[in-house]
């Protein structure tokens, strides 16, 4: 199971409280992690990725295990700590107040 | 009794204000999409209770809503059970995705425009500015977006293509963003011929097209605009509004960066009808819904200073397509005012007499149930406003 906390104009638009859980199987890396979140939420297809590229949106950013990963690749393993469940996989919108 | 509903779009969410046709008290209804900035909701004319929003933010790009129920619940188009996943497994989520047609077949569209140092630049998706449902089927709708294009559904919102024919004309690379961006904001459809819509860019100009998106034709003869290097220029005029009265689609008034403009020739040629404004920049403009000789617009002072003259917001009606003018005050605040109206913040209803609508940057929606003779504020302290839809419900 991993656990993702969503930035809140998403969860209401996902219509969840915050964090979501996943189940998953195989290698995590942002992509697979992402391509989970988006086969069981479609709505947010769009929202953290390019619909054409699947680049990361400019004012996206990945965070875990207090590290900053949104520049890493996207095929990159994530940390064991996320993939076991014990740390969040936390998306958030870029500070920019507004 | 006829009901009233007023769709309205702010920098943090929805809000849907409904009355009884005494438009006297009003239930506000929101935020909806809270947080989120919503450009423009408008409801089918063929299902009055069928109704699209663009729900959109800087961060997480663009959304789609859609309302079978007139506003109580939303959703994502296309987000049923059965319609979520595609045959191969992954979230099909269509709905806010908006890609520019590059094919050669569908339009030979042009990728690039001009850029604000005077370099070509290829068109980005950004975000959907207007809806406009059909006038004849309540599953088909246009979007006009930015970076300048049109785009049209006709599966209810689930999916989106380009009519590339707009873009694709030979004009494209002079087109150029204005101060908010490149964006089609003005899209009328006429009720008398399902093939003829007029669009307006920002800042390239109007546009017509007579077979349903497929080609379209510049109509920007005799706007004059001395901020671009040739003022008569074909193209590059910064139009802020276009309205029509649905009696009369050759009939089109348009608002101007300067200037207030009308054609009586489709868009064919245009003379100004600025006459005794005291200033002809604004943003929007709106025809009575009874009498299609009688405008409104809201002077603004001018493009650096976006707020009214003196600090006195006055709506201008004319009685007469234009040129005379005459300023209404009666229940707008008269000092220390200093908000705008958008281009897409107003709107009239087609009760008797007419009501008239328009919603400002400081969270104001004001109305007049008698054609713009006296106001009042309806809702206040609203988020900034950035669109406003009258609807009647039988």
């Amino acid at each position: 199971m991993i656990r993702v906390i969503l930035p809140p104009n998403l969860s209401t638009l996902a219509r969840v409280d915050g964090e979501i859980e996943l189940e998953f199987n195989g290698t995590l890396t942002q992509r697979s992690l992402l391509d989970a979140v988006e086969a069981k939420y479609p709505m947010l297809c769009g929202t953290l990725r390019d619909h054409v590229t699947q680049g990361r949106r400019p004012m996206v950013r990945f965070f875990a295990c207090g590290e900053d990963l949104s520049h890493e690749s996207a095929d990159t393993p994530l940390p064991d700590a996320i993939a076991n469940g014990a740390e969040p996989f936390l998306i958030i919108g870029a500070i920019a107040g507004g | 009794m006829s009901t009233v509903r007023v769709l309205v779009g702010t920098r943090k969410g929805a809000f849907i204000l409904t009355s009884d046709g005494a438009r006297k008290r009003w239930k506000v209804s929101g935020p909806h999409f809270a947080g989120w900035e919503i450009y423009h909701m408008k409801a089918s004319a063929v299902d009055p209770d069928r109704i699209y929003a663009s729900q959109t933010s800087a961060w997480f790009g663009q959304i789609i809503q859609r309302s079978d129920d007139g506003g109580k619940n939303w959703s994502t188009p296309g987000s049923s059970p059965e319609e979520l996943q595609s045959s191969d497994g992954m979230p099909k989520a269509e709905s806010n995705k908006f890609v520019y047609d590059t094919s050669t077949e569908t339009g030979k569209p042009i990728t690039t425009h001009q850029w604000y140092d005077g370099t070509q630049h290829p068109w980005e998706f950004k975000r959907v500015w207007h809806l406009e449902p059909s006038l004849h089927d309540p599953d088909h709708v246009y979007a006009g977006v930015e970076d300048a294009a049109i785009f049209e559904s006709k599966d209810g919102g689930k999916s989106w293509h380009e009519l590339a024919g707009l873009r694709g004309s030979d004009t494209g690379p002079k087109w150029q963003p204005g101060a908010g961006g490149m964006c089609l904001h003005t899209i009328l459809l006429d009720p008398k011929d399902p093939q003829r819509i007029y669009i307006a860019i920002s800042a390239a100009g109007a546009f017509r097209t007579e077979d349903g998106g497929k080609t379209w034709k510049l109509i920007n003869r005799g706007l004059h605009s001395q901020y671009i290097p040739d003022p008569n220029a074909e193209v590059g005029h910064c139009v802020h509004r276009i309205a029509m009265h649905p009696s009369r689609p050759n009939t089109l008034f348009m608002q101007k960066h300067w200037d207030v403009m009308r054609s009586d020739d489709a868009g064919d040629s245009w003379h100004e009808v600025s006459g005794n404004l005291p200033t002809d920049f604004g943003f929007p403009i709106d025809v009575h819904a009874h009498e299609p000789e009688t405008i409104y617009v809201v002077p603004i002072k001018s493009d650096s200073e976006h707020y009214p003259p003196s600090g006195r917001l006055r709506v201008y009606r004319s009685r007469t397509g234009g040129n005379e003018w005459e300023p209404l005050t009666k229940g707008l605040p008269q000092r220390n005012c200093y908000v705008n109206v958008l281009r897409d913040a107003m709107s009239v209803d087609s009760l008797e007499p007419c009501g008239v609508y328009f919603g400002t940057t400081g969270g104001q929606v004001y109305a007049s149930v008698d054609a713009g003779d006296k106001w009042k504020p309806i809702v206040r302290d609203l988020p900034a406003v950035l669109s406003v839809e009258a609807q009647i419900l039988q």
